[in-house]
């Protein structure tokens, strides 16, 4: 039975001169597993708004066509009413928390619906239970991290039973770790509840493995409607953006595309291609603490030095912890670790925004702190008020001078705010950038770390995507509770773990530090050659 | 910002219309008697009461943040009001107020409202720091839809457009031409974009909103909860505060006359008054047991 249909449906948003969906049409039966890919503003968030209905009740435009959701027709029953069969979690969780007790955020839904006291209490206890928040219920939502809030909206959106999630890139603000733990959690809901799931995501490495059925948009079109391995052949020649790593790396070695780690390892042990001969890089044992800040950078003078950096809060508790770190000239570094880990705190403290408790951080010219939100920087009218014209025309920005800053595109806003921090002098000693490819898409991460890459400053870049710190950095640096507990190549810190891991390294098992699909190809290609050299006895 | 800490104190624990009521009665004090043994006792009772609810410090800031205006009172109104018999001060013409003399009566007045203007700011930030908004949402949408509506928005988007003007200072700061105390027009830049933000921002809350079902939530049922011995003791304090209020009032003690000439009435009744509404108030902030959430 259908959960969700789409019949030709064309949305327009206000004062919007194309439409932002275009005829789409589609039938997602109970209880499916479906994904939505698709560049930024293809149409996916619009999509999951007509769904919940919040296009075109809540947003206005014109709409036509017809979509019926559970049964429910969304041109007679609006956002409310549809929230009775539909949940939604949306891409910002700090503007999804109501109340202020994660009891009260959970028990909300389930009053509006009328449930008695009794209902509630135990509609609240069974969701949080499922999700693993039972330890958070008392706890005020303003002291939740992003991973802990993204997972409140969740309980919030499941707590009435809904026969429909839908997800807007909800792993968009969460570590690898608490990602993975999310998808599966979603494909367990669907497995044991039947829930119906429709997740929008740009990562899709990370969920095709959970998922039935993908929906690719483009422009507003639904360009395809396959199954994951399906929608991965035709991306291979149609949309290469949306290719896995993972597809990518057996596109390569001539096999067809895997729709998960599990998946692809099998097609290369049935290639004949799953054991070589490379060893994965050494695993860094845990060195003295001298000896690993020795190591570090890249000689005497550095670009930026923290030596036994503390940051405690006003509370006692410690967010770094006596944190050495040294960064060479035109060294790039991704720093990663979990929600909460200081990465967000070691950037402030090296660009001078914050003073360390204890310790002392020295830089060897400006450094330049690209935060979370590009937004946060833009605080003119007009783009070409930010910055200067020539700073302006080096951003490649000079034809979009007299829009408003909020009108960019996230990457375009990426490319603005960068070239506020580092403004039209010589160039930062040290560019920090956090969390830079939050709500970016493939190619425009793949920009990002092209123009960084090109860049003449050291970077440090706070990051939770491991294809992006692959392919920026040559060294990084793992955080866990203020402490750094791996700092060493690229190639050896992402191809050793499972969660802080690219894809080909997950699927190569570390061999040869392949990160990258293209490392990976080489590497198949020479287990290929090794493989005809054997001699038949 | 002051905003509700959770926290297991007897303020806390009791339920938020009988500490709304406590509240109300120790406001109903500083406004009905201007004494200075009467303020004097709010302050005593809002102060011990914020320390034993672990919120003296942000009480203490929000008060501070009232400071400029209550100065302004405080100065104001000796050159304003010409109601006081004794003149302590003649600043002569000063245009265009013309004549001005500095009078005892009024210079009293001034303090006294400025004061009583402090104690109302931390009574209400006392009140905001340990009242559950949600239980008094919940209770607010019984009444009022609307009136619900608009404190849940007003309740989530005043944090968040906290957090949010604190990220733009950050950024603010680490632009690549900032100086490193930023200027007034850089400050109202950053106003400007969180008030600009502050649009998008409602409407992402008012669509969680709506997508949760709040709009066509019927009436909320009522949830019964057994009385505890923290909402019987506040409660009881809160009537006993009130009683004495009467009390003070129709015996006319403490209370003082500003104008014409200033006059402190009460004595010793008007002494025993106030050390008692001290004692009912803070009798039941006593309690240790059974305030753990």
């Amino acid at each position: 039975m259908s959960a969700l249909r789409f019949e030709h449906v064309t949305a327009t948003f206000p004062r919007a001169a194309v439409p932002a969906l275009r005829d789409v049409t589609v039938d997602i039966d109970e209880g499916e597993f479906v994904v939505v890919a698709g560049a930024s503003a293809s149409g996916k968030s619009t999509f999951l708004g007509a769904a919940c209905g919040l296009v075109p009740h809540f947003h206005g435009g014109d709409f036509a066509g017809r979509v019926v959701v559970g049964g429910l027709d969304s041109h007679d029953h609006g956002p409310a009413e549809l929230g009775r069969v539909v949940g939604v979690v949306r891409q910002d969780p700090e503007t999804q928390a109501v109340l202020t007790t994660v009891r009260a955020e959970l028990a909300f839904g389930l009053e509006n619906r009328g449930h008695g006291p009794a209902a509630t209490a135990r509609g609240v206890e069974e969701v949080a239970l499922a999700l693993g928040i039972e330890g958070l219920l008392d706890r005020a939502v303003h002291e939740l991290s992003g991973g802990e809030l993204q997972r409140v909206a969740l309980g919030a959106a499941l707590a009435g039973r809904p026969q429909i999630v839908l997800l807007d890139e909800p792993t968009s603000q969460l570590d690898p770790v608490a990602g993975d733990e999310l998808v599966w959690l979603l494909r367990r809901l669907n497995e044991e509840w039947g829930t119906t799931v429709v997740l929008a995501e740009h990562r899709l490495e990370r969920c095709l493995g959970a998922a039935d059925r993908v929906l690719a948009f483009s422009d507003g079109a639904l360009v395809c409607d396959a199954p994951p391995r399906d929608f991965l052949q035709w991306a291979g020649t149609a949309a290469p953006l949306l290719a896995t790593p993972g597809a990518r790396l057996l596109a390569a070695a001539g096999l067809p595309a895997p729709a998960g780690v599990k998946e692809a390892r099998r097609a290369l042990r049935d290639a004949g291609l799953a054991d070589g001969s490379e060893q994965p890089p050494a695993a860094e044992t845990a060195p003295p603490r001298r000896r690993r800040f020795r190591r570090a950078g890249t000689g005497p003078d550095a670009a930026l030095e923290l030596r036994g950096v503390w940051a405690e809060l006003d509370g006692g508790r410690a967010v770094l912890r006596g944190v050495d770190l040294r960064v060479g000239p035109h060294e790039r570094i991704a720093l990663m670790g979990r929600n909460g880990a200081g990465k967000s705190t070691l950037l402030r403290h090296a660009a001078g925004l914050q003073d360390p408790t204890r310790g002392r951080v020295h830089a060897a010219g400006r450094v330049a702190l690209l935060l979370q939100h590009p937004g946060d920087y833009l605080m003119h009218e007009r783009v070409a008020d930010e910055v200067s014209p020539a700073v302006l025309q080096g951003a490649g920005l000079q034809a979009l001078a007299d829009r408003h800053p909020r009108d960019l595109s996230g990457g375009e806003r990426q490319r603005l705010a960068m070239a506020v921090v580092t403004g039209d002098g010589p160039p930062p000693a040290v560019l920090c950038l956090d969390e830079p490819t939050r709500g970016l898409d493939r190619a425009q991460k793949a920009e990002l770390a092209h123009c960084l890459r090109a860049g003449a400053s050291a970077i440090v870049v706070a990051t939770h995507d491991p294809e992006f710190a692959a392919q920026v950095a040559d060294r990084v640096v793992l955080l866990a509770d203020g402490e750094i507990v791996a700092d060493a190549p690229a190639a050896e810190v992402l191809s050793g773990g499972w969660y802080f891991a690219t894809e080909t390294a997950r699927i190569l098992g570390g061999a040869g530090g392949a990160l990258l699909p293209e490392e990976g190809a080489e590497l198949l290609a020479a287990r290929r050659r090794a493989a005809q050299e054997v001699p038949v006895r | 910002m002051i905003t509700y800490r959770q926290g297991a104190t007897p303020l806390h624990a009791a339920r938020a219309t009988v500490v709304i009521v406590w509240g109300a009665a120790l406001a109903g004090a500083t406004l009905a008697a201007g004494h200075p043994l009467a303020l004097g006792a709010v302050a005593v009772i809002v102060g011990v009461a914020a320390a034993r609810a672990g919120v003296l410090r942000p009480v203490l800031r929000a008060s501070l943040f009232a400071l400029p205006a209550v100065l302004f009172i405080a100065l104001a109104n000796p050159l304003l009001v010409r109601d006081g018999l004794t003149v302590i001060y003649r600043l002569g013409e000063l245009p265009p107020l013309g004549q001005v003399d500095i009078t005892l009566e009024a210079t009293v007045a001034g303090l006294v409202l400025a004061v009583r203007s402090m104690l109302i700011v931390a009574v209400f930030a006392l009140l905001a720091a340990v009242i559950d908004p949600d239980e008094v949402v919940r209770s607010l949408r019984r009444v009022s839809f609307r009136g619900a509506l608009t404190a849940v928005l007003a309740m989530r988007i005043a944090p968040v457009l906290a957090r949010d003007g604190r990220r733009m200072a950050l950024a603010r700061r680490s632009r690549a031409a900032a100086p490193p105390t930023p200027t007034t027009r850089e400050r109202v830049a950053v106003v400007r974009a969180v008030t600009t933000g502050a649009l998008d921002r409602a409407v992402d809350l008012a669509a969680t909103l709506e997508l949760r079902g709040f709009a066509t939530a019927g009436r909320v049922t009522r949830v019964r909860r057994p009385w505890s011995r923290h909402d019987v003791g506040v409660a009881a304090s809160a009537a006993g505060m009130l009683s004495l209020l009467a009390v003070a009032v129709a015996a006319g003690a403490p209370r003082v006359d500003l104008y014409p000439l200033l006059t402190l009435h009460g004595g010793a009744l008007g002494a025993v008054i106030a050390v008692a509404f001290v004692l009912v108030a803070l009798a039941p902030l006593a309690a240790r047991r059974g305030v753990q959430r």
